[in-house]
């Protein structure tokens, strides 16, 4: 078991692929959620899949490489944007924020796999796939765009029912993977 | 998949993709120091200088910039409103000049010049187990990937539809599924190159196939 530093084939493969889901997320006005107007982007849901579904390491990674495709001018955000200008933009913190999220949310599954189930799938999506979010994405606004943190904050509201729709469908769909494929390693409590 | 880059061969195309990406970061840092729009004001003017020197037509660089316009007007407006019209220029100024270049950088570099930059710029942290040639393989093969997924993701919806099922889940975990048993296959593929844990491949990349039946593959 020295995996530390050692990086499987599988797991290679496994972040280019889910980086790729995520881009193609990006393709689809996804999700015709009744009540809910159209989410701006189903990729939030990526970062929430990627964490759930791969764990901490892998779905971190799998976004970072994402957030390498935008940055490297590649048109994978919704509408066909991309590059560093999108980045260095207003909602660039958003984007800049995916891995950490992703990271968050695979850590507090890989924390709580062993009694995984819907209602602890809930928690770890909400934290890592919004609250991290909005903690990097809305600072980053208010900086880039000279606001104070309060306007900025209440100009995100409009993304709250969907980003709560978009945790319960992640959630949702990561309990019934892990029936099908469990690919998370847990993390043991002292030497189990 | 395109990119977004428009190729021309101007001095601009010509810099190496390390300068841009320095200057880059350099000008981002620095328009938050600059507080006066008429230093601004000149940046912005040099910024569409470099656009004319880079042969870059209207029309795309229009297309590049356009969708962060409505922000820009959010912000300038509520910047009216807190601060008055002074705040409120420099502000959508500097947002102005920082998105502009840096759409300049994605338009007139390459995507493989990016990533051999990106290499270059990791290599320090060699020391801390980052393997930087892994960036530009992993890049590959997710672009390589994307068409591939595509094309299960609308398989997966013309199933759904022949059922009467709209359920997002419905849609999401069958791609998932199929996509993670795609990576079994692909990781043996990858062993197969050598690509594998570091240790091997880097010992010899001709010996892969006599050793890589030692494969200690944990998984399931």
């Amino acid at each position: 078991m020295e995996l530390g530093e050692q990086v499987r084939s599988k797991d290679i493969a496994l972040v280019a692929l889910f980086a790729a889901i995520m881009v193609v997320l990006g393709f689809f006005p996804l999700i015709e959620l009744p009540l809910v107007p159209a989410p701006f982007t189903a990729q939030t849901l990526g970062v929430m899949l990627a964490g759930s579904v791969l764990g901490a390491r892998r779905g971190g990674s799998a976004i970072l490489l994402f957030v390498v495709l935008v940055a490297i001018g590649l048109p994978v955000l919704p509408g066909g944007r991309g590059g560093l200008g999108v980045i260095m933009g207003v909602t660039g913190g958003f984007v800049l924020a995916y891995p950490v999220g992703a990271f968050v949310v695979g850590l507090l599954t890989e924390l709580c796999w062993r009694r995984y189930n819907l209602a602890l799938a809930l928690l770890c999506n909400a934290v890592g796939g919004a609250l991290v979010l909005y903690a990097i994405g809305i600072p980053w606004m208010a900086v880039v765009g000279g606001l104070p943190l309060g306007r900025a904050f209440t100009g995100s509201v409009v993304f709250l029912p969907g980003d709560a729709a978009k945790v319960v469908v992640a959630s949702l769909a990561a309990v019934a993977v892990r029936r099908a494929y469990p690919l998370v390693e847990p993390r043991e409590r002292a030497g189990a | 998949m395109l990119s977004l880059y428009h190729d021309a061969r101007t001095p601009v195309h010509a810099l190496p993709a390390g300068v841009k990406l320095s200057i880059l970061v350099a000008v981002g840092t620095a328009v938050f120091f600059a507080g006066s729009a008429p230093v601004l004001g000149a940046s912005l003017g040099a910024v569409a200088l470099l656009y004319a020197l880079a042969r870059v037509p209207a029309r795309v660089a229009w297309r590049q910039s356009a969708p962060v316009l409505p922000f820009l007007v959010l912000i300038v407006a509520t910047q009216v409103l807190i601060a008055g019209w002074v705040v409120a220029a420099l502000v959508g100024l500097r947002v102005l000049v920082l998105v502009a270049l840096a759409n300049l950088v994605t338009l007139t570099t390459r995507t493989s010049a990016v990533v051999a930059a990106v290499e270059a710029a990791l290599r320090p942290l060699r020391p801390l187990g980052v393997r930087p040639e892994r960036v530009g393989l992993v890049v590959a093969m997710t672009i390589r990937f994307i068409p591939v997924i595509k094309e299960q993701a609308d398989l997966v919806r013309a199933a759904q539809r022949a059922r009467g099922v709209e359920r997002s889940t419905a849609f999401l975990v069958p791609l998932l599924v199929r996509t993670l048993r795609l990576a079994d296959g692909l990781g043996e593929a990858l062993d197969a190159r050598g690509v594998g844990s570091g240790e091997r491949s880097r010992r010899s990349r001709a010996s892969v196939r006599a050793v890589r039946t030692s494969d200690p593959q944990g998984d399931q």
